[in-house]
């Protein structure tokens, strides 16, 4: 099928400001992604248009970007996704939002991952090891609590898709809430106090107002909304 | 010109995978450490690893590191080191039980301890049967590892340098003085001067059309060895892994086989049965891909394309455990529990539901057993001799020491990194506490940056990705699952008048200094060239047939001439090779029969 894409297109070293550049490929398949079809301008058409990208199949986080709107993993979305037409798309894509550009789709991903490593993202149990030289021991139970946020990729979709992060940047944001929640809820972790401080302050959980871009963003399917709100509870009750 | 800015540390590493973050979490417990990576280091393919990590831990079942050693042995076709098999097998224990204590959340068995499952070539020795070794964390086990390494060197306040771009060695004689790099987002050259240099850069999967491996996956680290007269070891030795998605290459993790799913071919015959008859689907990889490209070969390929059919439905699955005379029986919800990325990839990428139908596969280009030569304590020798090379160190799937011969069992990738990257760690920490600091020479960035320069002006008209693609091609028309001398010389010239090409005519459209990738991927097409040449060269004279390097014209394995490693060495744009001698242990070599 043929593909009409606008890519926002930014170079410091020489634009003034952003600018949509427009290319047309042909012979594109149903099943390529949207990483494919960005590939074949850079190598095709135009080497100078940037990107980040390695595992080209969703599981190292490089390349969340804003297409047709909303955020998600180029090399996840398939074109089939994007249209209805069996022989025509329309695709549009720029970086994510909230963040500064560095050049073309490339964003400072820094301050994300400064607010990543605030919020303690280690395990922390400083308690003697099982006598025995082996592993602690954990329920199949135990393990289940906190699987859901042991998925992330850190790819930043959910945190540059939140009204909140846009509206104050200090927010930590929903990507952070995540690895706290992925501590929190493992009964070996001892630090749970310290951490809920930490995601209880001004700029915490509490600037979240429940919108639920961020899981609808979320391309590794984490129900981040519900792990924000377990993570509120904890902080209320005191419990897990 | 650039500015070139110039640090200071005992020890860089370089690579944050596995390997490079388990090294730093080591080595810097003791000296001044920096780790430099031209992903973050949570992009690093480490992560996309899926089934499981190897350890005789005997959670379930009796189970011992010494079975696991002789099944790694076997499994490399008896071209392994067995004193560094060894090592590793033993190690495996305690560095998985030490990932425990790190947080990594492994899956649990009802009793509380980490979850094990089956995985190709490992056995209990004394029956033969598969053998429940592989330690998971459903199908991210190298998430897991790398975000728990990751998380433990943020709680240690590892220094990184993130997305800085190694492109050069220090190295004055016999000795290192630390590496040079490209600041990515500003394209500002940097020294970084050191007493020790970890090479962690991971594998080259990118010289072949359909892999596993991620686009970065270029074999930067060992292509800048090789520029610094460093020989690279069993390079002829490359793995395709039998089950890659149909044309895309994504890996489908052997622990689907390991949960009971099936190769059928257009028949609907479960022809591992055929090709091994004792532990069938569960036979080490380089003996499932050559089965899977023979019947494609015979026309059983469904529909007649090139591809076979992987099965874990549960009414395929138990029909064969019914079969088989276990009373094990899976259900859907379980395959959806213990495989969810895998269900995951075949939804979103070919809309097949693995739970209701079978998925297309075919063989992928997926791991280099061959690499930068070291010793058990990642230390880099050069030469038949294993002369050291001191300061400078190697680990991970770069890395030959080697523990994975002629074929890597599944599983012992993620192991390697563990182990060998901690021992590197505390070796290197320990020479840098001795060692003494030598100054850089002058100008250390002069040669790579002209080189870059070349690229960057470069007018010949010739196009980056033109030029791997057809490297790629014959790469996979050539030196793929099967060879002969033919195909071989054939890959021989054309990959000749490909660098021939690059070093005369590349042209890039990025002149630019901010993160310009067209100039870094115009760079790495170099580093694959450099390693594709070799593994092609090193191929050729290997006139045996031995895990994954089997020849169509020499069939059999050939113990009496070629029980020996590969060493092949650049000198002034010519390649030569050498030999070394295997280290034999406890197993002498003998006829492979799975
Ligand atoms: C899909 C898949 C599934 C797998 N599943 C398993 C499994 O279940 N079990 C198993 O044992 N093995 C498995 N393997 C193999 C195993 O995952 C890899 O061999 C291993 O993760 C490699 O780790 P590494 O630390 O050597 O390198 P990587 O994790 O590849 O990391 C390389 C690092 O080097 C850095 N780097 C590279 N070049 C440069 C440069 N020029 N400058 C600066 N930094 C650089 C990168 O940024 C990155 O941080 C799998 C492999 C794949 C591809
Ligand atoms: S929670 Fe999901 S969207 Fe957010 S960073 Fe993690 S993987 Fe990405
Ligand atoms: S390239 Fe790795 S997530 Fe898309």
């Amino acid at each position: 099928m043929k593909v009409d894409l606008r890519v926002r297109r930014f170079n410091p070293e020489k634009d003034q400001k952003p600018w949509w550049g427009e290319y047309t490929l042909e012979k594109v398949r149903a099943t390529d992604t949207v990483l494919d079809l960005l590939h074949r301008i850079k190598w095709e058409q135009d080497g100078t248009l940037t990107l980040r990208r390695s595992c080209a199949h969703g599981v190292c986080g490089s390349d969340a970007l804003r297409i047709n709107g909303a955020n998600m993993l180029a090399c996840k979305t398939l074109v089939t996704r994007l249209t209805k037409d069996n022989n025509y798309a329309r695709i549009q894509v720029e970086p994510i939002l909230g963040m500064q550009i560095i050049k073309d789709l490339v964003v400072d991903m820094e301050p994300f991952f400064d607010h990543y490593r605030s919020v303690m993202p280690y395990f922390v149990n400083d308690n003697p090891l099982p006598a025995n030289g082996r592993e602690r021991l954990q329920s199949q139970e135990d393990r289940a609590r906190f699987d859901d946020t042991t998925k992330c990729i850190l790819c930043a979709a959910c945190t540059s898709s939140c009204p909140s992060f846009w509206a104050n940047e200090k927010y930590i944001g929903p990507a952070a809430i995540v690895q706290a929640h992925r501590f929190i809820f493992d009964t070996r972790d001892e630090a749970f106090e310290e951490r809920l401080e930490v995601v209880g302050d001004t700029f915490g959980v509490w600037r979240c107002r429940t919108n639920f871009n961020c899981s609808n963003a979320c391309p590794r399917e984490i129900e981040v909304t519900r792990a924000i709100a377990e993570v509120k509870m904890a902080l209320t009750t005191g419990k897990i | 010109m650039a500015e070139v800015k110039t640090h200071s540390f005992d020890a860089i590493i370089v690579g944050a995978g596995g390997a490079g973050l388990m090294a730093a979490l080591y080595a810097s417990r003791e000296v001044n450490v920096a780790v430099i990576s031209k992903l973050y280091p949570t992009r690093s393919h480490t992560g996309a690893a899926q089934g499981g990590i190897g350890a005789a831990l005997g959670n379930i079942e009796e189970d011992r590191w010494e079975w696991h050693a002789y099944d790694t042995v076997k499994g490399s076709d008896y071209l392994a080191d067995q004193d560094a098999v060894d090592v590793l097998c033993k190690e495996a224990i305690d560095t998985v039980i030490e990932l425990e204590h790190m947080g990594l959340p492994f899956d649990r068995f009802p009793n509380g301890k980490i979850s094990q499952r089956r995985f190709g070539g490992h056995t209990n020795n004394e029956t033969g049967k598969p053998v429940q070794r592989a330690c998971h964390a459903a199908d991210r086990t190298g998430h897991m590892i790398l975000q728990t390494l990751y998380q433990q060197c943020i709680k240690n306040k590892v220094n990184f340098f993130d997305e800085f771009h190694v492109v050069d060695l220090i190295r004055v004689g016999d000795t290192v003085r630390g590496v040079v790099a490209v600041e990515i987002s500003t394209g500002d050259f940097h020294v970084f001067h050191s007493k020790a240099v970890l090479f962690a850069t991971g594998g080259w999967g990118r010289c072949w059309e359909v892999t596993s491996n991620a686009h970065s996956l270029t074999g930067d680290g060992a292509a800048i060895c090789v520029r610094r007269g460093i020989p690279m070891e069993d390079m002829e030795f490359f793995q395709f892994h039998p089950t890659g998605i149909y044309r895309l290459g994504i890996l489908i993790t052997e622990g689907v086989r390991g949960e009971g799913g099936v190769l059928l071919n257009s028949k609907g015959e479960r022809f591992m049965e055929k090709y091994a008859p004792s532990i069938k689907d569960l036979a080490s990889r380089d003996v499932v891909s050559r089965a899977i490209f023979l019947e494609i070969q015979a026309g059983r390929g469904i529909n007649g394309e090139n591809y076979v059919h992987l099965d874990i439905t549960p009414e395929t699955v138990n029909k064969y455990l019914a079969e088989a005379g276990e009373s094990r029986r899976i259900t859907r919800e379980y395959v959806e529990a213990k495989l969810p990325d895998i269900a995951d990839f075949t939804r979103t990428y070919l809309g097949v539901d693995p739970v209701k139908e079978p998925m297309p596969i075919q063989p992928t280009a997926h791991y280099a057993m061959g690499g930068i030569p070291t010793d058990v304590d990642g230390r880099v020798v050069l030469d038949q001799n294993n002369k050291v090379l001191a300061g400078l160190y190697a680990a991970g799937e770069c890395a030959c020491v080697s523990v994975h011969g002629a074929n890597r069992l599944g599983t012992n990738s993620l192991v390697d990194l563990v182990v060998f990257g901690r021992r590197s760690g505390v070796h290197m920490a320990q020479y840098c506490k001795e060692a003494e600091k030598l100054p850089l020479p002058k100008n250390p960035v002069d040669e790579v940056m002209a080189e870059f320069d070349r690229i960057r002006n470069g007018s010949g008209g010739a196009k980056p990705y033109e030029l791997r693609k057809q490297m790629q091609k014959t790469m996979t028309d050539n030196v793929g699952v099967f060879r002969t001398d033919e195909t071989i010389s054939k890959a021989v010239d054309d990959l000749r008048l490909l660098r021939a090409e690059y070093n005369r005519n590349i042209q890039i459209d990025d002149k630019g200094a901010r993160f310009n990738t067209d100039l870094l991927e115009a760079w790495e097409l170099g580093c694959l060239l450099e390693l594709a040449e070799i593994t092609a060269v090193s191929a050729l004279n290997r006139t045996e047939s031995r895990g994954g390097h089997a020849r169509d014209d020499y069939p059999k394995r050939n113990d009496v001439d070629w029980l020996k490693h590969t060493l092949c060495f650049s000198e002034n744009g010519k390649l030569r090779l050498d030999y070394k001698p295997v280290v034999i242990g406890r197993y002498q070599p003998k006829e492979r029969v799975y």
